[in-house]
């Protein structure tokens, strides 16, 4: 069968031979690209429907690949492939419940208005007014319909001093679920290594339930970095999922305090390193502060981890510039 | 004649190489300033261009290509030193990885074309 492409308002039947990439290019859509070889990546777009074929997905991370990626200059397809154009619309949701669950840091339970499909780990934007924030999901769809957001708040947080006060039944506006940070089936013993600061432990926290709901039988470690022991909170439920298996391990890391059994005191990646001296063949979460979590991924790599296995969350507050598109969701905007 | 990239085994095995080979030249003090605030996932795939490329893989870089990608790092001081340290990295790697030497040196020739356009300066110099 010959393939065929869709995108927006194209629509065309690709020739004899002919890539998704040099089609979508002849129907005018504006694809960067540059090495045309699926090497450097620069093409990549995502699949909503159809198989751009198991070459054009060759050497994307399994969870760019579970949500349809794919390099188009390597996509022959033979049937009909469906490609995403321009943001996903947003969804309307109600504030169910707003609790602080530690210092300075409020848990906001949200009721959408349809049910969102997405993998614990990623990530919402949650709009109010003119103002958008990116927030992990802690929650799992496995828990039922309802989201949960970590929010820290900020002394000056627009956003977040807003959902803290926000009353039982406020309306707010969602986009997503987006990120590729979450558990990908498929390799059940390998070992995983969960590290985050601060709110950082709402994405992990779900991909750690998640990777249990999904059969993992390999170790789990949880390292949760706070500047000072205050800083630590889902503490009780945390310690509740260490059991005599010895596969769950929780560990808190703190900059300063007294060091006792579970809390390590020092650098974070230092404490992970000493911990966790090699990861060949492990498969790292990283979540949190940028400075924590780019200092973490180099370290992680460095000591074994692979590339692909190692998946990053930053976490930038609102003043900071936006974060260079890792994945290309508004790459044609 | 066959490709030592098909003899690798294409892409899959280009994959295994790049985290070797990135790893090596991130471990090293000479190399590491210069990835020092790059992504590596783009960085990782800027690798493994380069590895398709001197493996005789697909690859469709032009010497103009080469040069505009590294005019920002000879400008802060990349010299011979540097390349070689990268081909040395790039022969561990393939060593590693089991690849007779007659086949790192034909890769090590196909790396040696493109040094004066990574370094920016004239082929006669």
């Amino acid at each position: 069968m010959t393939g065929r492409i869709r995108r927006g308002n194209l629509d065309l039947v690709l020739e004899p031979g002919e890539t998704a990439l040099e089609g979508l290019l002849r129907g005018g859509a504006a694809v960067p690209s540059s090495c045309r070889a699926g090497a450097c990546q620069a093409c990549m777009l995502r699949a909503v429907s159809g198989d751009p074929g198991s070459l054009a997905q060759q050497g994307l991370a399994p969870a760019l690949r579970e949500q349809g990626w794919f390099l188009p200059c390597m996509s022959r397809p033979t049937g009909e492939l469906v490609i995403q154009e321009g943001p996903p619309p947003a969804i309307a949701a109600s504030i169910a419940e707003v609790t602080e669950i530690g210092p300075a840091i409020v848990r906001v339970r949200l009721e959408p208005d349809e049910e969102l499909s997405y993998r614990p780990g990623q990530y919402v934007q949650l709009i109010q007014g003119d103002q958008v924030r990116a927030y992990s999901l802690a929650s799992s769809p496995a828990e039922g319909r309802a989201l949960e957001l970590h929010v820290r708040v900020h002394r000056q947080g627009r956003m977040s001093r807003w959902l803290a006060a926000a009353a039982p039944g406020t309306r707010v506006g969602l986009r997503g679920p987006a990120g590729a940070c979450f558990y990908t089936e498929g390799r059940p013993e390998q070992p995983l290594l969960l590290v985050g600061t601060g709110t950082g432990l709402a994405p992990l926290r779900g991909i750690a339930h998640d990777a249990r709901r999904r059969g993992h039988t390999g170790p789990i470690a949880l390292i949760h970095g706070a500047r000072d022991p205050a800083g630590f909170y889902l503490v009780d439920e945390l310690k509740g999922m260490v059991d005599g298996s010895g596969n769950f391990r929780y560990v808190q890391c703190a900059m300063s305090g007294e060091p006792s059994e579970g809390l390590e005191i020092g650098d974070l990646t230092q404490v992970t390193l000493r911990l966790f001296p090699s990861l060949k063949g492990w498969r790292v979460f990283l979540c949190g502060s940028p400075d924590r979590v780019n200092a973490l991924k180099k370290q992680c790599f460095l000591r074994g981890a692979g590339l692909k296995d190692i998946s990053a969350d930053a976490f930038l507050t609102a003043e900071m510039p936006p974060p260079p598109l890792r994945t290309p969701a508004n790459r044609t905007a | 004649m066959t490709s030592l990239y098909d003899e690798l085994g294409g892409a899959v095995a280009i994959d295994a190489a790049v985290d070797i080979f990135y790893r090596k030249v991130m471990a090293d003090d000479l190399l590491a300033p210069f990835f020092d605030d790059v992504d590596m996932e783009r960085q990782a795939a800027k690798q493994k261009a380069f590895l398709t490329m001197v493996t005789g893989g697909p690859a469709h870089y032009t010497g103009r290509d080469m040069r505009r990608a590294h005019a920002h790092l000879v400008a802060e001081g990349i010299g011979d030193a540097h390349f070689d340290a990268v081909v040395g990295h790039l022969a561990g790697t393939l060593k590693e990885l089991g690849v007779s030497d007659d086949k790192i040196a034909r890769v090590g020739a196909l790396a040696e074309s493109v040094r004066n356009d990574v370094l920016n300066r004239d082929p006669a110099v």
